[in-house]
């Protein structure tokens, strides 16, 4: 990807004002601001609105257009209906979100298509409020077309299990079972779902936005006269921290 | 992490074992000098046979990643020195490159030479490191004395410039802190240059040496197609013969005005991923040979772009990686707008490379299982981060 560079090389949308979106990087037919269901499209200009009048004038902000219109995205659409959620590209970047219940067809075809062999990378956000909670993110990668990158974005809820892709890229074995660790995100049909980093029996999971940033007391009855035998400061306490 | 077994105990009976024994399980760490940390790994072996091996992570795990999205940006660079720790300049590299990413910043082109020689000077102490503790795992004692001999001088160039010689925070948002001290660059081409004997030096002992050979040679293979099934990037995915390099490939930095090959190896095995580390070696120190003839040429300029006061990225998300000395590693940052990220994933190549830790030992004996975790590279910090 000749965009790829860095900051500096990354396509410009203009400015965060509602006309920007059009002078779009690439050939793409109709960019439309994207009203995606996503947070950060939909706070986009909010935020980037303080961030002017620091910002040095000719350093535009960069910030999310449709990528729909993407040959990529247009395929995958065609080949596998229903997978695609919506599209946009920032910094060069594309994020595609997908279906949960078609994201292993969807990988799939990726792959075997599309010549994505490489999972980058696979991890979760915590969104807290929103519905569906988490978005578990996937990075791949494709050798033969010239190191093109593609990034899938999958909604799961709190409690429900999100499908694994480690029968595409064995890969995402270890990846899957950090964020089920960590989230609390189960996987279905993983073949080894076990924690990874943090032990078994461990209550909890630590990149929760509800984890307390300060841990918890693991049963180690540190303060047994503060802190109830295997359990950490409650919802209630004012020792309780959480990461916002 | 899994629940603790026993030290050693009989697993089951198969009946048909090497030594018409039982299989045994066996656990190898978390605390065996050759561990290179605290990695635990439960063995199963028949005989001195490996029959499985399973990496039980997380000993060292600190809550990074939740740690990143209580302080503010600038404050998260001091942590990411603290993942691989013994390569701090790519840590910082790679993080500040997402920011820049999400920013839209322009840096300096004196900053992105110093930040290329830090990346590279990082990469030769880390391999050399490398090159010491895989040699001393399999009894050969002498390189280690030599190639500390080196590290040495770079710590010593590092503590010159940011006063640290491991944890270098040296890396901003938009540029760097410092200018280089007077007389650095001087002293870096004195050490560059004599470096192309000193790695002489090393092959001298290695390279044709018997020992080295057989226990190297044809252990754990990873061929290109499995190393991609694994993800596995850096040395390891090299030295199976697949040129692709972040530096090559993702272009950051001026490493597109930079004269260098990325080396291959064709057997993928340990031995190869030596000669390929120790080719790497040559090439950094071409690069940075490069680099000081540009930081001659052009002693002043601007080391620090037009950063806001307050970074606060716009609302999005970036991916952006480095070529550090283990593979790809690479940040993920989620910015809600505020001052602090809303999520900030560390993409670790140790991580992910030591997942295939498991197939290249198959089938191998106990005392090659040291050579394999050697010639993966991992760092703990990163591991479990």
């Amino acid at each position: 990807m000749a965009d790829e560079k860095n900051g500096a090389g990354a396509p410009k949308p203009p400015a965060p004002a509602p006309s920007a979106a059009t002078p779009a990087p690439a050939s793409k037919p109709a960019p439309v601001p994207t009203p995606v269901a996503n947070a950060p499209a939909a706070a986009a200009p909010k935020a980037a609105a303080p961030a002017k009048p620091a910002a040095p004038a000719k350093a535009p902000v960069p910030a999310p257009v449709d990528a729909m219109g993407e040959p990529l995205v247009a395929a995958l659409a065609a080949a596998v209906p229903g997978a695609v959620v919506s599209a946009k590209k920032m910094v060069g970047q594309t994020t595609v979100e997908v279906a949960a219940d078609k994201l292993v067809e969807a990988c799939r075809h990726l792959r075997d298509a599309e010549t994505f062999t490489f999972l980058v990378d696979l991890t979760a956000v915590d969104w807290k409020a929103r519905d569906p909670r988490f978005d578990v993110v996937y990075w791949l990668h494709s050798f033969d077309r010239g190191n093109e990158r593609v990034r899938l974005k999958v909604g799961v809820k709190d409690g429900e299990a999100c499908p694994t892709v480690s029968g595409v890229w064995e890969t995402a074995n270890w990846m899957e079972r950090e964020v089920f660790d960590l989230f609390g995100i189960a996987f279905e049909g993983h073949p080894d779902l076990r924690r990874i980093l943090t032990w078994d029996g461990f209550q909890g999971h630590p990149l929760r936005k509800d984890f307390p940033v300060e841990g918890i007391d693991t049963g180690a009855a540190i303060y047994p006269d503060r802190y109830p035998e295997g359990g950490g400061p409650g919802p209630g306490d004012k020792n309780r921290k959480t990461v916002s | 992490m899994s629940e603790i077994v026993g030290t050693v105990g009989a697993v089951e009976d198969s009946g048909d074992t090497m030594l018409g024994l039982r299989e045994m399980e066996l656990n190898f760490g978390p605390q065996h000098p050759s561990t290179h940390g605290v990695l635990r790994i439960v063995l199963k072996v028949d005989g001195e046979r490996i029959v499985s091996a399973r990496p039980d992570i997380g000993y060292l795990h600190r809550g990074t990643e939740k740690l990143f999205e209580t302080e503010t940006y600038p404050m998260v660079i001091p942590h990411t020195d603290r993942l691989d720790y013994v390569a701090a300049a790519t840590n910082n590299h790679a993080y500040v490159l997402v920011v820049e990413k999400l920013l839209g910043l322009e840096i300096p082109k004196r900053a992105q030479y110093i930040r290329v020689v830090l990346d590279e000077m990082q990469r030769v102490s880390s391999h050399l490191l490398w090159l010491a503790t895989a040699a001393i795992d399999l009894g050969a004692i002498t390189p280690f004395f030599y190639t500390f001999r080196e590290r040495e001088v770079i710590l010593d160039l590092f503590e010159d410039y940011c006063g640290a010689r491991l944890t270098l925070n040296c890396m901003r948002v938009g540029g760097l802190q410092e200018e280089l001290t007077p007389g650095w660059i001087e002293k870096l081409r004195a050490f560059t240059e004599d470096l192309g004997s000193k790695i002489d030096e090393y092959e001298d002992l290695l390279t044709e040496n018997r020992i080295w050979k057989e226990r190297t040679i044809g252990v754990g293979i990873l061929n290109t197609e499995r190393c991609i099934a694994w993800g596995v990037t850096g040395p390891p995915l090299r030295a199976a013969g697949f040129k692709w390099d972040v530096r090559r490939a993702i272009p950051y930095e001026c490493y597109p005005e930079l004269d260098f090959e990325i080396p291959v190896g064709k057997n993928a095995d340990t031995y190869d991923r030596y000669l390929v580390r120790i080719a790497e070696l040559r090439q950094s120190r071409r690069i940075l040979l490069q680099c000081c003839d540009w930081l001659t040429a052009n002693p002043t300029g601007e080391i620090r772009g037009k950063v806001p006061r307050v970074i606060k990225p716009p609302v999005g998300d970036a991916y952006a990686s480095v070529e550090s000395p283990k593979g790809e590693l690479g940040f993920y940052l989620v910015s809600s707008g505020g001052n602090k990220p809303y999520r900030l994933r560390v993409r670790p190549p140790s991580f992910i490379n030591l997942q295939a830790l498991p197939e290249m030992a198959r089938g191998h004996m106990v005392s090659d299982l040291v050579a394999i975790i050697g010639t993966i590279d991992i760092v703990l910090g990163e591991v479990d981060r």
